[in-house]
């Protein structure tokens, strides 16, 4: 039974991943792109580390797998929060179709 | 084909199109971002390939491989931003 719920929560992390980075390729423009990667890709992978835990059981696996559960979660949107800041005091273009930038009305 | 082997092709999927973006990105955060989201699903390969072999150390490689990507992303995106490495 066990078996049949990890497999299962990891094909939807799968899922999450794959549309994550799909959106990697389509979206237009940096921040875009970071906003649709980095969400779908973290949960993505958070969905397969649980069922990696779920798949084997507490031992020796598992509780490596929540160890890493619990450094992804705390440090890819950290490092997506850094990207997306650096980016923009870089000066990287925004997309023509952007509405607003409130990042840069607050600068001013 | 056994159900991990489509697990593991998903994921390279996921692998070649973080590969388009980095060779491909127009500018460089597009390349750090590209870097950053490879590091999270080779996290996600190793747990499925201790997921199938039983052997722990893939798990080891996936938790060493998220920090230290980490502290990659940060240093290039305080590079980016212009500063050195202790302000």
């Amino acid at each position: 039974m066990s078996e049949i719920i990890g497999l299962t929560l990891v094909s939807i992390g799968l899922l999450f991943d794959f549309f994550g980075c799909f959106g990697l390729i389509r979206f237009p423009d940096v921040f875009n792109r970071l906003q649709a990667a980095t969400k779908c890709v973290t949960l993505g992978t958070c969905f397969i580390l649980v069922g990696t835990f779920v798949y084997l059981g507490p031992g020796a696996i598992g509780i490596k797998a929540l160890i890493a559960l619990a450094f992804i979660v705390v440090t890819t949107p950290t490092a997506a929060h850094a990207i997306s800041r650096a980016s923009h005091a870089a000066g990287v273009e925004l997309d023509e179709s952007t509405v607003v930038d409130k990042y840069a009305e607050e600068k001013d | 084909m056994t159900t991990f082997g489509f697990f593991y092709l998903v994921l390279l999927a996921c692998v070649f199109m973080c590969l388009y973006r980095i060779g491909r990105g127009p500018t460089v955060p597009d390349r750090i971002v590209a870097i950053d989201i490879l590091g999270v699903v080779i996290v996600g390969f190793c747990a499925l390939l201790s997921m199938d072999t039983g052997q722990d150390v893939y798990m080891i490689v996936g938790i060493s491989w998220a920090l230290i990507g980490f502290i990659g992303s940060l240093a290039l995106a305080k590079h980016l931003e212009g500063k050195s490495f202790d302000e």
